[in-house]
């Protein structure tokens, strides 16, 4: 269970960093670590205890394996985090070019 | 129809070949973006006709992984709701990359635009045909991270704005789908759409099962900007380069969002009124709010791209009406408007295009000063403007009317007269553009640019001949049949395990 409650920590933590900071890096950093304990929490469905890893050459006595699909999707979700962090740093750094500031507060051009 | 997987595949080619040829000459990019648009078209026309034969829904099962004992491969399902969706995509597509030609001449670097053009058509039309739970999330991101990309295209200090925003706030939603997922393979061990539906299908609906609901549909509800998670579009909507705005607003939230999360609440979770009526009356309560605060919102906007962004909000508001009230009528309703919406937002924001490109502006008090004529685009924008707010003989009016039926037979009778005002209401904001900037001009008369032109004869001969024959065409050979996909819900799951 304790990992799980870390997972949510994580979370939460991530979602205050992105509501609460008013640097666009560390509202990127935020975003991460969102992402992290999604992945983080994901990767954990997976286990289970005393399992072996799934590889295994001879299969024919049944074997107590933990599941690999989690793997496998987390693996594909942290890529698509990768490119998403990259292109929201990106932007950021953009922005850093046009308003010369990370602050969000100055970067409010588009008002009603 | 094995050709299935060619709705993503050749796209994807696309936007691979396309940076690698046009280093040897820039405008064979175009050409390959256009050819690669038409022939998706091509494709979902004739899937249109090749669908009836394979009866209601066609498996394809990628790289043989055959699901009928055990649903380990990833599918391609392709039903009459994954039809209308791939058709709606591809007609406006095609508007898109074809008015795209000459409006690219206000940028540099147009091969980076066709390939993330192309890629966001990949996400989008995987999105559509896809029957895996996993590869949905990630044709998601597909079309989302393309998305991103293109609102920040013209890197200007609003664009890039628009864009972190958008960035940050559509990641949420991803992550909230992908925790959703997360615990759906927790609680199902299946990644199968139709496999998930039968395994919820024989369990009781406990606290778990609602999380998961409550997860998708705030998640969802974001991707389609339903109030009160509109706060976004506005701001992404209007900053995108205009063919962009057109897919962002015509397709993008709808696929991603409104036609994604129908098909999980009905087909694989098979809910209904009767037995989740709480769930489709806070659907119902927010396309209410939406349809009248983004209403108010858009009539006193005073930028061109913005009215047109507050609006779609507003018509969003309509299409969840429709779903929430869940009888054939307005779900046939819904259905229709997510076609006749896609259409016609699409032609008034690419009409934004040679505006901003003629005016150097978009704020509506700066364009009713600007003298020039054009009276080309007033005529278009007008007419998308009616068939947007239901005048009768476009292809806007049918939705509006089965809407309100289906308020009427669900017995919601205050619903249907809310519908009925808030359609003035559209109407009102519409038309105060074509009365501030096409109106009352002199001087001289602004030249059309042919491909742009050609996009908008498109869409107008679309609205005005599918209007025409949406009672004897396009309702029964698709829309109702697309109606029964939704409303058969779990009867999919049968369908695609059980042949």
């Amino acid at each position: 269970m304790l990992p799980y409650l870390g997972c949510i920590i994580l979370f939460l933590i991530g979602i205050y960093a992105i509501l609460t900071k008013r640097n666009l890096i560390k509202i990127a950093i935020g975003f991460c670590l969102l992402e992290y304990s999604v992945n983080l929490f994901f990767a954990f469905i997976g286990y289970k205890k005393d399992a072996l890893a799934p590889i295994y050459a001879n299969l024919s006595q049944a074997r107590n394996f933990v599941d690999p699909i989690p793997q496998a999707l987390v693996l594909t979700a942290i890529v698509i985090g990768l490119g998403t962090t990259a292109l929201l740093l990106s932007v950021a750094l953009r922005i850093y070019e046009k308003y010369k500031t990370f602050d969000i507060k100055e970067i409010k051009r588009l008002k009603e | 129809m094995n050709y299935l997987p060619l709705f993503t595949a050749l796209p994807l080619l696309g936007a691979f070949l396309i940076p690698l040829l046009s280093k040897i000459w820039e405008r064979l990019s175009d050409i390959i973006s256009n050819v690669i648009t038409t022939l998706l078209l091509i494709l979902s026309v004739y899937s249109l006709f090749l669908l009836p034969i394979f009866g209601k829904v066609y498996v394809y099962e990628i790289g043989k992984w055959a699901i009928k004992p055990i649903p380990l491969g990833i599918v391609f399902t392709f039903d009459n709701l994954s039809l209308l969706m791939v058709l709606v995509i591809n007609l406006l597509s095609f508007a898109c990359s074809l008015y795209s030609i000459t409006y690219l001449d206000n940028y540099t670097a147009r091969w980076k635009f066709w390939t993330l053009f192309l890629l966001m058509v990949a996400g989008l039309n995987g999105v559509a045909i896809t029957g895996d739970l996993f590869n949905l999330f990630v044709f998601i991101e597909i079309s989302a991270i393309s998305s991103y990309a293109l609102v920040a295209f013209g890197v200007e200090k609003e664009d890039l704005e628009a864009s972190f925003k958008y960035q940050i706030i559509g990641e949420i939603a991803g992550l909230t789908i992908l925790l959703a997922i997360a615990l759906i393979y927790a609680k199902t061990s299946t990644l199968n759409m139709a496999d998930i539906a039968n395994t919820f299908a024989k369990e009781s609906k406990g606290p778990l099962f609602w999380f998961i609901i409550s997860l998708l549909t705030f998640g969802f509800l974001i991707k389609s900007a339903l109030f009160p998670f509109h706060f976004w579009l506005p701001d992404a909507h209007s900053q995108a380069p205009a063919p962009i705005s057109a897919m962002l607003s015509g397709i993008f939230i709808k696929v991603v969002g409104v036609y994604a999360l129908s098909r999980l609440i009905f087909n694989i979770f098979g809910l209904n009124r009767l037995n989740a009526s709480h769930y489709f009356n806070l659907l119902l309560i927010l396309g209410i709010f939406s349809i009248v605060i983004a209403g108010f919102i858009a009539l006193k906007q005073e930028n061109y791209k913005r009215l047109l962004a507050y609006s779609t909000i507003s018509q969003v508001g309509y299409i969840f009406v429709g779903l929430g009230l869940a009888n054939f009528w307005s779900i046939t309703g819904a259905l229709s408007l997510i076609f006749a919406h896609a259409l016609g937002k699409g032609l008034l924001f690419l009409t934004a295009g040679p505006v901003e490109k003629e005016a150097g502006s978009l704020d509506i008090h700066l364009l009713s000063n600007f003298k020039k004529r054009m009276s080309f685009y007033g005529i278009v924008y007008t007419l998308g403007a009616l068939s947007l707010a239901g005048i009768p003989p476009f292809l806007g009016f049918f939705p509006k009317i089965f809407l309100i039926l289906g308020a009427i037979k669900g017995k919601r009778f205050e619903v249907a007269i809310i519908l009925g005002i808030f359609s003035l209401l559209t109407l009102a904001y519409l038309l105060k553009i074509t009365n501030k900037v096409f109106t009352k001009k002199e001087g001289e008369e602004v030249k059309g640019v042919s491909s742009i032109v050609i996009s908008f004869l498109f869409l107008v001969f679309l609205i005005f001949i599918l209007g025409l024959f949406y009672l004897n065409y396009l309702e029964p050979n698709l829309i109702s049949k697309a109606t029964e996909a939704v409303i058969s819900g779990v009867e999919y799951a049968r369908l695609v395990l059980i042949k």
